[in-house]
């Protein structure tokens, strides 16, 4: 056993980290959220990072890579807010031609749990294919089949989204056993992008602690602000190993239960994100509460990630059905 | 990013297990918590056992009588001791956990062959004399004074949270041998044997009702300087070695237990009726219970992935403050959630009927305890944020 990121691991970290940092800082993300929310050329240079392929088969033309790498790849994207479909896009790519490659933009719908109207469907306008997740399988259908209404404000600017009252059955192309793994999967790279975004936070509210001066000092020299920012750091760390255990197992299912260790990542990183995003903007005091600072895009992400892939009623249940 | 305990591990993990299946229910049930006799022979008695059979000092060294096995080795050594709810450590806990592992550190040879291996078979029991009634969270206050007079320390002061002081041969003392410069830089680490004359002790009930620890009055007590551990005035940097120790991995056995202790919780809430139907059939209950469960889940990942880091650098990271304040409030809230499915039987402890009052009960009061002993969860989240976050220190 060793539970470290591997060397390999760690330069996957290193290279999405960089290219993520200098192409998506926060100045992109003000321009995206002015816009369409969507940069069709950012989708193209993160497919051609591997962002999409990487867990395809050699073979198939991917990377080959596990969940455990993907996870860490995730868990970038989220430190950053990278908008759009990540991870319809990513789990589509064995089935969807020209999702690997970023040609073909992939979303969906999740209606494992929940298939009931009102339906919210995220940035529809860019989405050439729609998959809708139901528990006897996964369906496609064409954009153009359903009728939507654009909701025009968005609880995150970066997440546009339409809704509508029915949907079309849509053409089979997962079945019932590959739906359930994509379900799993697909919880699974939401608690990455959610450890990523409670990681950014502390990073973003300890950098202001250390500089932002009231009193004559530094406001992160005060008790009262260390305890806020020592609590998000460890929230930040429990949603990663949550997060880093879940990738592990489903890459290796004898060495736990995958449908635990997903429950648990998606709650505890769900559960950092959150609140890490909250105390990242009562850090940042008034600053925090400005459209100016980006936390407010932060703790939005989070709320739209809570409720992708499984509530947090969902897995709380799960999980005490799991080892009661 | 890997999970999976190697071969050996795995052949470890079934030797062990084939042990404990036969050896902890040959050593019957603890004795009642107010009989301290009764309660040494039973600590001690299995310590002897575990080094009978090669399990004691797992993470000692093989020349003082340990097993020296790998830090994975130690990880499954923890899930099957609680999978078999084997003894706890007990009154060897000051022993085996915090002097023995500064002994192996910092003592001389000397001292390594006098206690290490009496520790390790069970045959002297530790306390520890490092609080004092003005040093608390802030330990370098201590005021306890050694003066050194020929070849002996006289000792003259009042320790208070010594832990087993009332059953132990030994003490883990930390006393002042400098008392005009940086209160840390006066600091001294003494193997106090606690039949020297001038010691005395008083017991200190605890809000749980029973006698773990003590108050110890020093009062001219001569301890030879080669009772000594680390030079003189270094004994701060002795102390730290410990502490981080005991802050790490030194909880790893209890997580798991805590398992088993929400195991207990749902067991019991499948009995207790609410409202015409069981306790259990509550979906905000089990809503809450899954909450804990994904929690403990995660904390265990983080040892995991502490354990692997400390494999690499030789000692256990500043990350185990972390965890130290996250399992302590963590057993705080499973506690407290058992104490709630008891409902009003939890007005007695002992049990009543087929609900285990005394079980959840002890538990609850002596996890008041956890966020208090061995660095408060304030100080936590000081080290967190001064040492790991680089934040800067309170201005004086």
């Amino acid at each position: 056993m060793d539970f470290r990121l591997n060397e390999d691991q760690e330069a996957l970290q290193d290279g999405v980290r960089s290219f993520c940092s200098a192409r998506v800082p926060h100045d992109v993300l003000h321009e995206l959220a002015a816009g369409e929310g969507f940069d069709r050329a950012l989708w193209r240079e993160l497919a051609e990072m591997g962002v999409f392929n990487l867990c395809l088969a050699e073979n198939e033309g991917g990377v080959g890579l596990g969940m455990a790498d993907a996870v860490v790849v995730f868990a970038e994207m989220g430190r950053v807010l990278v908008p759009g479909p990540l991870i319809w896009t990513h789990l589509a790519s064995g089935f969807i031609d020209g999702a690997a490659t970023g040609e073909t933009v992939v979303g969906g719908l999740d209606l494992y749990s929940v298939d009931q109207a009102p339906y919210v469907i995220e940035h529809l306008d860019q989405l050439d294919v729609i998959l809708l997740l139901r528990r006897e399988g996964v369906f496609r259908i064409d954009p153009r089949e359903i009728s939507a209404r654009a909701i025009p404000d968005p609880l995150d600017p970066l997440t546009p989204v339409h809704e509508c009252s029915e949907l079309p059955k849509g053409e089979r192309v997962l079945d019932r056993d590959d739906a359930m793994q994509f379900r799993l999967e697909a919880s699974v790279l939401a608690a990455a992008l959610q450890f990523g975004i409670a990681e950014a936070c502390q990073e973003l509210a300890v950098d202001y602690a250390k500089t932002r001066e009231q009193f004559d000092r530094p406001i992160g020299s005060f008790q009262a602000l260390k305890h806020i920012l020592a609590d998000m750091f460890v929230r930040q760390e429990i949603a990663r190993a949550a997060a880093y255990a879940a990738g592990a197992t489903l890459d290796d299912p004898g060495v736990g239960d995958v449908l635990r260790a997903a429950s648990s990542a998606k709650l505890n990183a769900g559960d950092a994100a959150h609140k890490n995003a909250r105390a990242c903007i009562q850090v940042h005091g008034g600053m925090g509460y400005t459209w100016e600072v980006p936390a407010h895009y932060y703790l939005k992400r989070a709320w739209v990630l809570e409720n992708s892939f499984g509530s947090i009623d969902e897995h709380a249940e799960q999980m005490a059905s799991l080892i009661s | 990013m890997d999970l999976r305990y190697s071969e050996s591990d795995e052949k470890f993990r079934a030797e062990l297990r084939a042990w404990l299946d036969d050896a902890v229910p040959a050593h019957g049930e603890p004795p009642p918590t107010d009989d301290w006799d009764a309660r040494c022979v039973y600590d001690t008695g299995w310590q002897r056992k575990l080094f009978d059979a090669g399990y004691a000092g797992i993470q000692w060294p093989r020349e003082y009588g340990g097993r020296d096995a790998s830090l994975t080795e130690q990880l499954v050594y923890y899930e099957e001791i609680a999978r078999a709810s084997a003894p706890y450590v007990g009154v060897n806990f000051v022993g085996l956990l915090h002097g023995g592992p500064t002994v192996i550190a910092e003592g001389t040879d000397a001292q390594k062959a006098k206690h290490l291996q009496k520790i390790l078979r069970g045959e002297e029991i530790w306390c520890q004399g490092f609080s004092e009634p003005v040093a608390g969270s802030d330990l370098a206050a201590l005021q306890t004074r050694a003066v050194r007079d020929g070849d002996d320390y006289v000792v003259n002061g009042h320790k208070i949270w010594c832990s087993f002081a009332h059953v132990a041969q030994y003490g883990e003392l930390l006393v002042r041998t400098d008392p005009d410069v940086r209160k840390h830089a006066g600091i001294t680490w003494l193997i106090l044997p606690m039949d020297t004359p001038g010691i005395e002790i008083r017991p200190l009930p605890t809000l749980v009702g029973e006698g773990e620890f003590s108050e110890v009055f020093f009062e001219d007590v001569r301890v030879p300087v080669e009772n000594r551990v680390g030079d003189e005035n270094d004994g701060w940097r002795v102390t730290n070695v410990t502490l981080r120790f005991e802050r790490g991995t030194a909880f790893a056995s209890e997580m798991i237990q805590l398992q088993h202790f929400l195991a207990d919780l749902i067991a019991l809430a499948r009995k207790v009726t609410r409202h015409e139907s069981h306790a259990w059939d509550d979906r905000a209950l089990r809503l809450e219970v899954g909450h804990l469960a994904a929690e403990l889940d995660a904390l265990w990942a983080m040892v995991k992935l502490s354990v692997c880091r400390a494999n690499q650098t030789g000692v256990p990271g500043l990350e185990g403050s972390a965890i130290k304040l996250y399992y302590t409030e963590l057993y705080q809230r499973v506690a407290e959630l058992a104490t709630r499915v008891l409902g009003r039987a939890a007005l007695g402890r002992s049990d009543i009927g087929d609900r285990p009052n005394k079980m959840i009960l002890n538990k609850m009061l002596q996890s008041l305890s956890l966020t208090i002993a061995a660095g408060t969860s304030q100080i936590q989240r000081n080290i967190i944020a001064e040492r790991i976050l680089g934040l800067p220190k309170e201005r004086k």
